[in-house]
């Protein structure tokens, strides 16, 4: 193939590279260094770790980030571990993977008519003689409706994992007499360990930007990182606050990047 | 292999797959309520949907997130095939690493940042909030996706077959329609087709990129819903729903059909080699 030729074709993608990754990543940073009257200074930084507010709402959004992530670790590991067992398990996970066709803002609506004052589980625990309960605008509410949206994200990697792992072993193990739950234990979860990791990774970054569900949900109440983020740049408009916030958004997005990452040659070696 | 057929993995399916499809059942059932909340079901009623077809504001938004859809993902696919074949014919197994992970930052980053950065870049760039700027960003976040759906594609395409083509005497240009571009094409479809359900899932940085003048449906259903319950929108997830179905019927059938004819494919051509 001619030099030209190969550029040309390729050139598009480059541009795409340059423009939409690299520029805006580069222009957050930038804009972190500026305040709201365009004037270069560290205050932002300064801002950020020294007051209060802001060191509390990161705490706060990586520890809702974090019970997120345990409550669909905990519902996903035993539907993707039992849909394994399935015949038709093709089928099953398909249906797992159905309701990310449909749109996020939509499912986040139904909780809201779901958990009304007078809604459809306030008057099952009415049924059974709980009384009515706030259940819109809280903490729990925003925990479970995330929980609930991120389900078949941390579903799909843990069942491939547990696709993955050799029959043959599950077999040994019972041959020289490991009671299932000492097969399960010591066999089955470390090998699921990595799709549990890319799970974890896929569903905690998310978490801590969910602006939408903090207001829907959440009634304002919750400020994650990324609420932060949506109302310096459209609300108050300050926008070299707001990539500051992004900047500590994108370092904590690497720092779990790094956490969750399995080497393949480690893998390969134990 | 179990000896009943109850057992408390199916009970616990059961539970969490009833969990899961309760909420959207709820809705599409309160879209057929005569009431106008989400509280007491009143009787059987088209009328949220006869509401819906006659809100211009709403089919024009409609369309106007279906043509974001589409041309977005036409884009994103030419352009990221371009990009999977050029990384696929870098040499050096280096620079492929590099490219892909620069590749694989807009998927990895939360929509906010994806969002807030480029507001910024368009804002610098002066380019007017609106129809051009959503458009870009979702091209921009679709090309990663159809990237990754591609490369397993290529990364099958043997050596052995383009230097065959070469030596018999083709063009680069028939290689590449005549080798290359039927046997990405599953590939192609796929990226296609997760461009465009990507596109419409979107709301984060459509919210941010949007300005005043136009809307998408997430953008529109977010807007609304901060007012409070309303059986129109119960009508349009209806409608979404029924949209997003038929989308994922007709992607496993292409699905099913290529890999088939793909591997027919392969086949014939170990037999020719």
């Amino acid at each position: 193939m001619k030099k030209e030729f190969k550029f040309l074709y390729f050139a598009p993608y480059l541009l795409w590279l340059l423009l939409f990754v690299i520029a805006p990543v580069a222009l957050i940073f930038y804009y972190s260094f500026f305040n709201v009257n365009h004037q270069f200074t560290l205050n932002n930084y300064i801002t950020f770790f020294t007051s209060g507010t802001y060191l509390t709402m990161t705490a706060n959004s990586v520890w809702f980030a974090f019970l997120i992530t345990a409550m669909t670790l905990l519902i996903s590991y035993p539907m993707a571990y039992f849909i394994t067992k399935l015949k038709y398990r093709n089928l099953w996970i398909l249906l797992v993977i159905l309701p990310t066709w449909i749109n996020l803002l939509l499912k986040a609506y139904a909780f809201i008519g779901l958990f009304s004052h007078n809604g459809l589980v306030n008057q099952i625990f009415n049924f059974f003689g709980i009384p009515a309960q706030q259940l819109l605008f809280t903490n729990t509410s925003f925990i479970l409706v995330a929980a609930y949206i991120q389900i078949p994200f941390m579903v799909l990697p843990i069942y491939n994992s547990l696709l993955e792992i050799n029959p043959s072993l599950v077999q040994a193990s019972k041959d020289l007499g490991a009671t299932s739950w000492q097969t399960f234990k010591k066999i089955i979860i470390p090998l699921s360990i990595p799709g549990i990791k890319s799970g974890v990774q896929i569903v905690f970054i998310p978490s801590l930007s969910l602006f939408m569900l903090s207001r829907l949900i959440g009634g304002n109440k919750i400020i994650t990182l990324g609420t932060a983020v949506e109302e310096h740049f459209l609300t108050t408009m300050n926008w070299g606050m707001g990539s500051t916030i992004g900047v500590v958004l994108i370092i904590s997005m690497f720092i779990v990047t790094i956490l969750t990452h399995t080497s393949k040659k480690r893998r390969v070696a134990k | 292999m179990s000896k009943s057929k109850f057992s408390w993995g199916n009970l616990y399916l059961i539970f969490t797959f009833l969990l899961m499809y309760a909420p959207i059942v709820f809705l599409i059932v309160y879209s057929f309520s005569t009431g106008d909340s989400m509280t007491n079901y009143h009787g059987f009623t088209f009328k949220h949907y006869q509401e819906l077809l006659a809100d211009k504001r709403m089919i024009a938004i409609f369309l106007n997130t279906i043509l974001i859809a589409l041309l977005s993902s036409v884009f994103a696919t030419i352009i990221g095939a371009a990009g999977a074949i050029g990384i696929s014919n870098q040499k050096r197994q280096k620079n492929k690493e590099i490219l892909l992970s620069f590749n694989n930052i807009l998927i990895v980053s939360p929509d906010v940042i994806m969002g807030a950065s480029f507001l910024i870049f368009f804002t610098a760039l002066k380019l007017p909030l609106g129809f051009w700027s959503v458009l870009l960003s979702h091209i921009a976040f679709e090309i990663p996706i159809v990237v990754l759906m591609l490369l397993p594609h290529l990364n099958e395409l043997s050596d052995s077959l383009l230097t065959a083509a070469k030596d018999l005497g083709s063009s680069s240009y028939q290689t590449f329609s005549k080798i290359v571009l039927p046997f990405i094409q599953p590939g192609l479809i796929a990226g296609f087709f997760m461009a465009i359900t990507y596109s419409l899932d979107d709301f984060a940085v459509t919210f941010f990129v949007t300005g005043n003048g136009f809307s998408t449906l997430s953008v529109e259903i977010y807007s609304r819903a901060r007012q409070g319950i309303s059986l129109e929108i119960n009508a349009l997830a209806g409608i979404m729903f029924i949209f997003s179905l038929i989308l994922v019927i007709i992607y496993y059938f292409i699905e099913n059909n290529h890999s088939q004819s793909n591997k027919k494919v392969k086949a014939r051509l170990r037999g020719k080699l």
